[in-house]
Order: structure tokens, then C-alpha cells, then sequence
């Protein structure tokens, strides 16, 4: 089977949930991928470095810059004329783009998979992650997108792909980007940190949040989340989330501060390794999934716990 | 102009979800269903966005769902927020994303409305398809995980919400929009307005009568229960966490 990979990039590096897409994808077989996007030779440099990967189509075109979902499908489908499939990371451009390709190829996407069991067979989680399916597909393609926390990251040397020019299929008009506001961001990215440390509603305000959640992550150089109460109340932006709905992340330690443990957010974390649950109500859900809890006043406790680390 | 809203019935988000003991699914017998939260903030958005100081002129909400005749509760729930009226298409068997779209690309071409306002996912399938896969049938713009939505003559403007902050494109009328969470809170439908809403117009229609081939393309072998988590310690103070945490490589 050979299968196309979309590539999730910034302009000059290829983003890590691409290279978990790579290792589902080389479970089906051939791997392919497709660098889409404006002055993109360095990236399609690194992409054909990852391990595994044969040839890197690259549509270089200024249609692409900003991965429009209207623009990147009809390149897309063009490509699947000789493609069995179509993975793409479970991130939100791998989310906008790869069911507009399944539409248009007239097929079911199956979406976040957890693992390939078979060509035609996969497993994704439903119901918040409280029910895991497995799924066999009857189309002839397969639309796929890939739960990065699931696979193993491809190696991002060793590889020694060919890179092949594909002509651009032009801008469909019907999209046009405006702005972006990306959050300055000096910690590691969530959906790859190895810890994370996350708060909640109990912080009371954005200004605890920074004084008492962002210490400790510092002090073990970990990512920081926040439960979907804490976004909402405004104490940090949207892309804070760890959820259902927000970034689903499988850290090796996942440190739970003032977070009550309602189904949606345990469906974005309750795949790490490790969970700390810092909490002053005992009966608080997360306990139930905590390997590690301790009941007190995070106020109290989180302060110590940053001075004694 | 005319916005389209299609809702889906799905168990309530506040509901522990329970995996059948025989594998096939998940029970949904005598559970609290409810509108998909995400395409209540749809229908909430429909009706802001007819408020003529949003200068869109929208003028008709059109809410639609796909799926067993018990959904039609889902409709009367949206009509009495302030949909105008409904369209309800039953089907015997399960209608995945694909078929949906099909579905609902047909009413698209009967009531030419100039936006169609769906929710990102579904929480029971958590697919985050149904829109997109609608945007590609049309050949459409598809404003994605909305977190603000303008309409200005001829054009929908739309902040995204994607993973490292957010973006703003613009798309030509008619489009798709998906909300995201923080698009807007939902109201509640008032009791005069649930008693209104019974008088509301309602058409029933079947899958059938779009002439839309719905067999599913997807089977489910077989639904199970996550790996369990085993069960945790407590620890009685931060030096003991603090020695847990070592022991572990976290720190130093």
C-alpha cells in the first residue's frame, strides 16, 4: 500500500505530530509525503530525512502558505490518483484538511486512530475517550488521521527520500488567509512535552496562575496546561486546553493542580504516564486516575513544592 | 438571507458513557440524551447572527437533523431558542459523517442558504468531519473551529481556533462555519418559548427521500473499555511527593 502523508509544518521545520503520522503510515506500508506550502525547500530537505520515507512530493506555491483546507484538498486528491492513502496528524490543520479530501475522494475518514491493527482495521477512541473502538473500513482509499500520543515519533534522520516537484492545482478563491495571532510560546509545545504541569478553576484567577503554576513548570522545564474551566475564566488562552476538546497529550508526568477531573479533561491526559493530582477535596475525580495524589491548599502546597524541587 | 443549522442527539455530556458488556457499543438505553453542545453554540450563533446590528441580514434559521424519529426533541430544543423551523430526516440505519454531508449537501441545494453553522464534532463520535466533509461536497469555504464569526457583504469572517493560537480567514458567501467552544454561550430556550416552539413548523422526511445511497462504509468490530488505570497512592506531604518525584527522574 502506498501512503501519503501530509506534512505539518511552520515555514521551516517539520512539526513533531507529523512524524507519529509517519510511523502509523509505514504500518500500511510505503510512505510518501506531501510538503505543501510557499518557499518550502528547507522543509522538504528535513522531511526526506525522516527515517522510512520514500519520496517527498513538494507543491511549492503561494496558494499553500497558509494551508487553506479549500487550496491543499484538490492537491491532495490529484496526488491520491496514485495513493492508497491519506494520513494526516490529528491537529487542527490535519483535522480542517484531511475530511475535505475524504469527501472528495467519496470516502469515510477515520479519525484519531490509536493503532493499525490491519490494512483495513484501526482503533480510535469514542465518547471522550471512554470507549475504544475498532473499526474495519470498506473503501478502496483510506482517509486517515493519526493520534500523535499513540505512535512512537519517526526518527528524523537516517532517511533518504527523493523530492519531486508537484505542479500547484492554483488557489480555488473561495479562502483567504487574514492574520494569525500564534502565542509566544518559550515552553515546550504540550502535545510533545515529556512533563506537564496544568491547572485549573481552583487558581481563581490568571494572575495565581502565573505566580503558582508557571514556577514549577519552569523548575522541572515542563509544558503548561489548563483545564477547560480555567481558558473559560480567561486565566490563559484557548490553546492552554488539555481535553476532549482542546489538545489530547500523553506526557511521561502529567501534574494536575486544582483540576477536579471532569470526563472531558481526563479524555486529554489520562494516556500519561505518570499522573500527580494536586487537590484539597479528596473526593475529587482525579484522584481515581492519580498515581500519585496529595490533598492540601494548592496555594500551600505548590510554592513548597517549587522551593523543595 | 437563510442560515442552516444541523443538530445532532447524542448522549449527555454529563453522562458516564457505558461500554456494553457484549463489545457492540456503547448502552444508550433509558440515558439522558441531548443536543450535541456543540451545535447548541450553533443555533445560538444563528440567532445573534440575525440580529440586525451583526449587519449580515440574516433573516430565516433553518435548524435540520439526521437520525432516529427522537431527535425531533433535539429540534423542538433549537426551535425554542429561536430557530425559525425544522427539518427532520430519519433513517433506520446508523448515518456516519459521509452520509450527513450527502445528506445535507441535497437540503443545501433545495433552501440555498448562504451559511451552513454545524458544530466541530459530535461528542459521541468524536469525528470532527461532518462539516468539512459538507465544505468539500459544495466546494465551499470552510471556516473551522470558530471562535468569532462577521458577516459583511458577500464574505464571512472567521477567527479559528487551531492548536498554537489563532488564525483569521475570510471565505466567500455561501460558506461553512464549525463553532468551537468559545464562540458564544448558549441560552436557555424559556418555557413560553419551549410552548411556541410546538407550533413551530417541522417537516418529516426520510434518507430515502433524498435518493442519497447512506450504507455505511465503516464497521465496528467491536467497542471496549479503555485500559483501566491501576489504582494510585496518596502521598501525606510535599517532601513525600518530592521524593516521589526523584525517585522517578522528574527532578533533580
Amino acid at each position: 500500500m502506498k501512503t501519503l502523508v501530509w506534512v505539518e509544518h511552520d515555514g521551516t521545520a517539520v512539526k513533531d505530530a507529523t512524524l507519529a503520522a509517519v510511523t502509523a503510515a509505514s504500518q500500511l506500508g510505503e510512505v510518501h509525503l506531501l510538503v505543501a506550502g510557499e518557499g518550502v525547500d528547507g522543509v522538504a530537505a528535513a522531511a526526506a530525512k525522516i527515517a522510512g520515507v520514500g519520496k517527498v512530493h513538494v507543491a511549492d506555491d503561494a496558494a499553500y502558505a497558509h494551508a487553506l483546507a479549500e487550496n491543499i484538498a484538490p492537491l491532495v486528491v490529484d496526488l491520491m490518483g496514485h495513493h492508497d492513502a491519506f494520513v494526516a496528524p490529528s491537529t487542527t490543520t490535519g483535522k480542517n484538511v484531511a475530511p475535505r479530501v475524504a469527501a472528495l475522494l467519496d470516502v469515510m475518514q477515520i479519525s484519531d486512530i490509536m493503532s493499525v491493527e490491519s490494512e483495513d482495521t484501526f482503533t480510535r477512541p469514542i465518547y471522550a475517550g471512554n470507549a475504544i473502538a475498532t473499526v474495519q473500513t470498506s473503501d478502496a482509499k483510506k482517509v486517515i488521521t493519526v493520534r500523535g500520543t499513540a505512535f512512537d515519533k519517526a526518527a528524523t534522520e537516517g532517511g533518504s527520500g527523493t523530492i519531486e516537484a508537484v505542479a500547484s492545482q492554483g488557489d480555488t478563491g473561495v479562502s483567504t488567509f487574514v492574520n494569525a495571532e500564534i502565542a509566544a510560546n518559550t515552553r515546550p509545545e504540550l502535545t510533545s512535552a515529556k512533563i506537564i504541569v496544568s491547572g485549573g478553576r481552583a487558581l481563581q484567577n490568571g494572575e495565581n496562575f502565573h505566580a503558582i503554576i508557571e514556577p514549577l513548570a519552569d523548575k522541572l522545564g515542563a509544558g503548561v496546561g489548563a483545564s477547560r474551566a480555567a481558558v473559560d475564566a480567561g486565566y490563559v488562552p484557548n490553546d492552554y486546553q488539555v481535553g476532549q476538546t482542546g489538545k489530547i497529550v500523553a506526557p511521561e508526568v502529567y501534574i494536575a493542580v486544582g483540576i477536579s477531573g471532569a470526563i472531558q479533561h481526563l479524555a486529554g491526559m489520562k494516556d500519561s504516564k505518570v499522573i500527580v493530582a494536586i487537590n484539597k477535596d479528596e473526593d475529587a475525580p482525579i484522584f481515581q486516575v492519580a498515581d500519585i495524589g496529595l490533598v492540601g491548599d494548592l496555594f500551600k502546597v505548590v510554592p513548597e513544592l517549587t522551593e523543595k524541587l | 438571507m437563510k442560515v442552516l443549522v444541523p443538530v445532532k442527539r447524542v448522549l449527555d455530556y454529563n453522562v458516564k458513557p457505558r461500554v456494553k458488556a457484549d463489545g457492540t457499543g456503547v448502552d444508550l438505553a433509558n440515558v439522558k440524551m441531548s443536543m450535541n453542545p456543540f451545535d447548541e453554540i450553533a443555533v445560538e450563533e444563528a440567532i445573534r447572527l440575525k440580529d440586525p446590528a451583526r449587519g449580515g441580514g440574516v433573516t430565516e434559521i433553518v435548524v435540520v437533523s439526521i437520525g432516529e424519529p427522537k431527535a425531533q426533541e433535539t429540534l423542538r430544543t433549537a426551535l425554542a431558542m429561536g430557530a425559525d423551523r425544522a427539518i427532520l430526516v430519519t433513517s433506520d440505519t446508523k448515518v456516519e459523517p459521509l452520509g450527513v454531508a450527502k445528506i445535507l449537501a441535497k437540503i443545501v441545494e433545495e433552501e440555498q442558504p448562504q451559511l451552513v453553522i454545524l458544530g466541530k464534532q459530535a461528542i459521541d463520535d468524536d469525528n470532527n468531519q461532518t462539516g468539512q466533509m459538507l465544505a468539500g461536497l459544495l466546494g465551499w469555504g470552510q471556516g473551522t473551529f470558530a471562535s468569532k464569526v462577521e458577516l459583511t457583504e458577500g464574505n464571512v469572517t472567521v477567527t479559528r481556533e487551531v492548536d498554537g493560537g489563532l488564525e483569521t480567514d475570510s471565505f466567500t458567501l455561501p460558506a461553512i462555519v464549525t463553532t468551537d467552544l468559545r464562540l458564544n454561550e448558549p441560552r436557555y430556550a424559556s418555557l413560553p418559548n419551549i410552548m411556541k416552539a410546538k407550533s413551530k413548523p417541522l417537516a418529516q422526511k426520510t434518507a430515502a427521500d433524498y435518493g442519497v445511497d447512506v450504507t455505511p462504509r465503516l464497521t465496528t468490530l467491536k467497542v471496549v473499555e479503555p485500559a483501566k488505570r491501576t489504582a494510585g497512592i496518596k502521598v501525606a506531604d510535599v517532601d513525600e511527593l518530592v521524593t516521589k518525584l526523584k525517585a522517578m527522574g522528574v527532578a533533580k
